[in-house]
């Protein structure tokens, strides 16, 4: 008897409990009519997102490419073929795909994978992001070449490039570190993605963006009719990667296909300066100032590292302020009136949460923490970055012909088409030839 | 090759091999956390406070959120909160007393005294001003959801970055969708 009671008022509870329940999530105020006409009620539309399996065929053709363009450079040595491999890069992962999915903007995805706690990568992504350098550990950066929609774009507005001073490209070039460095803490502290919002070219794809980004993308392009790939070499975190990779990679793009005659036609060929010229040993020779600068630098790098580090991590206000939950307690804090009389659509929708202050700030403050320790680190990797390009300053290399520097060369095969080796029929022999019927 | 050479060489092929030994490491460890799953962006009807930011924040113009409108949970009302102005009771249907400002929602007589409401997707900006009508006065079936035949899936969602109440967020591809009533606790219960 009592048993049967109990399982009845179970029972009844566990029908109010889903009417409540039921009630509350969708605010039935009013009944579901009953349609005394055999109305049908209509179902919701729900137009399917692009099908994932096209997400393996970006893969795919990444993969093709970048094979493609391996052959280009080292069987065929075609730079027609890797230019026009460039501009199918462009319509297909530029206009076509609108430049998303993109190896440089997996770099956020891949760090807040690492460092998130709820983020679960795809495997496409990954693989977006690891393929190409592992390309280039191998072969260098193929991917740069002709991969990549937005390499594609400013090498092909490239008209009068011209040549910048040695300092000045190599102070230029340790910006991407920079970005590379931001872009990971803002993005392992899962604050925003950088790289996409600030992507110059991705408004050009889409035909469509802000107008400030828009305006960019035309000013990098502009810019670029003269100052070959500017985005490339002095912006794009993801060439600080490829840079490293590149640099060791095993076998590279040579400008010649057998031994160097050092005919200095290629010379000028590279709009990027990315050909080592042959040094001389006599004019250069490792001097003992040379060696004791080395050992000045190599001791300075720790100094330059902890400095780089403090200060970045002293910081950490500056940069923890682009976090909105960040940005918001620091607005209450320090305008407490807002709490009473606000029109910011932030405030309004914290004060009606229902969540306290106090849980706001501590929050904001295990994010600030985040960047104090992600400022350490971000700041002794901007120091080391400092200290090996300075310690390369002095570092002297041998070198008797014309070499393209592994780690700035992008692949792209200009040089090759200027080199006379293996080309009986171009002008650069019979020129020789008229010299030395001259000579006679 | 000289002995320099060979020592360089090997020095070349360490530092090579330690580059691609951490590569091998950063992605496995990201691997770890990787799924054969694809993501979606998709707005969560239950934590959405309607601020308005979906109409202006999306990288598309006009937005790719729009009005969804979930017919199972509508009460078909003849005085509709997410279709007239507030006072809807001395209202008629003009045009000025509509709600929606680009008059994408579309009013069809059924039967006394219900009348069915349909979202004119290509008229509708995203500025969610009837799901907070119907939110308030009425059953809440209007609601904002992102249309994936229109969204470019940015890596990171210009809106999410902005929404006041977090309520956007990464979803499974293969369900891309929260329409109110197939989902939530009232599918648990």
């Amino acid at each position: 008897m009592i048993q049967r009671l109990l399982l009845k008022l179970s029972l009844m509870i566990c029908l109010l409990g889903g009417f409540v329940m039921d009630a509350y999530s969708q605010q039935q105020r009013f009944p579901k009519p009953e349609f005394q006409t055999g109305y049908q009620i209509p179902t919701t539309q729900q137009p399917a997102p692009r099908a994932p399996f096209l997400e393996y065929v970006d893969l795919f053709v990444l993969i093709a490419v970048m094979s493609l363009t391996m052959w280009l450079i080292f069987r065929k040595r075609s730079r027609k073929g890797i230019l026009w491999l460039s501009v199918f890069s462009l319509v297909y992962f530029g206009f076509y795909r609108n430049g998303c999915i993109c190896s440089i903007g997996a770099i956020q995805n891949v760090s807040l994978a690492l460092f998130g706690n709820d983020y679960s990568i795809s495997y496409t992504v990954l693989a977006f992001f690891i393929l190409p350098l592992l390309f280039a550990l191998s072969v260098g950066r193929v991917f740069c070449a002709s991969a990549c929609p937005l390499g594609a774009i400013q090498d092909l507005v490239i008209v009068k490039p011209v040549k910048m001073a040695p300092w000045l490209q190599k102070t230029l070039s340790l910006f991407p570190f920079v970005y590379l460095g931001l872009a990971v803490l803002y993005a392992a502290t899962g604050t925003d993605f950088i790289i996409c919002r600030y992507d110059p070219f991705v408004g050009i794809f889409r035909m469509g963006a802000e107008f400030h980004l828009i305006l960019l993308g035309i000013c990098f392009l502009l810019i670029g009719m003269f100052i070959a790939r500017p985005y490339c070499r002095f912006v794009c975190p993801y060439g600080a990667l490829l840079k490293i990779t590149s640099f060791f990679s095993r076998k590279h793009l040579s400008i010649t296909p057998e031994e160097c005659i050092n005919c200095k036609l290629c010379k000028e060929s590279c709009p990027f300066g990315a050909i080592d010229y042959p040094v001389n040993e006599k004019e250069n020779k490792a001097t003992s100032t040379d060696f004791r600068k080395f050992i000045v630098y190599v001791m300075l790098i720790p100094v330059l590292m902890f400095v780089g580090g403090l200060a970045v991590s002293s910081s950490y206000k500056l940069l923890s302020n682009a976090h909105p939950d960040v940005h918001l307690a620091n607005l209450l804090i320090s305008k407490p009136e807002l709490m009473q009389n606000s029109t910011d659509i932030d405030v309004e929708t914290f004060l009606s949460s229902g969540k306290s202050l106090k849980t706001l700030v501590t929050e904001a403050t295990v994010i600030q923490a985040k960047f104090k320790v992600g400022g350490w680190y971000l700041g002794a990797f901007i120091g080391l970055v400092i200290g090996i390009s300075l310690l390369n300053q002095v570092i002297f290399r041998k070198r008797s012909i014309y070499k393209a520097n592994k780690g700035d060369c992008f692949s792209c095969g200009r040089c090759m088409d200027y080199c006379p080796v293996g080309k009986p029929e171009h002008p650069y022999y019979k020129t020789k030839i008229a010299d030395e019927d001259i000579g006679k | 090759m000289s002995k320099i050479q060979n020592r360089r060489q090997f020095f070349k092929d360490c530092l090579r091999y330690s580059v691609g030994f951490a590569l091998v490491g950063v992605a496995g460890s990201a691997f770890k956390n990787a799924k054969a799953q694809q993501w979606v962006w998709q707005i969560d009807p239950f934590k959405c406070t309607t601020c308005g930011r979906c109409e202006t924040a999306c990288v598309l113009k006009p937005s790719a959120v729009k009005c969804f409108h979930a017919y199972a949970l509508c009460g078909y009302c003849d005085l509709c909160g997410g279709y007239l102005k507030p006072g809807s009771t001395q209202r008629n249907t003009a045009a000025e007393n509509q709600l929606c400002p680009t008059a994408a929602i579309q009013r069809q007589f059924i039967e006394e005294p219900y009348y069915a409401y349909h979202i004119n997707e290509a008229l509708c900006i995203g500025c969610g001003k009837c799901v907070k009508g119907c939110t308030s006065f009425g059953n809440g079936s209007l609601h904002l959801q992102i249309q994936h035949a229109l969204c470019v899936n940015c890596n990171e969602c210009a809106i999410a970055r902005v929404c006041p109440s977090e309520a956007i967020k990464r979803v499974p591809a293969d369900q891309p969708y929260l329409i109110k009533g197939d989902f939530g606790p009232t599918q648990k219960v």
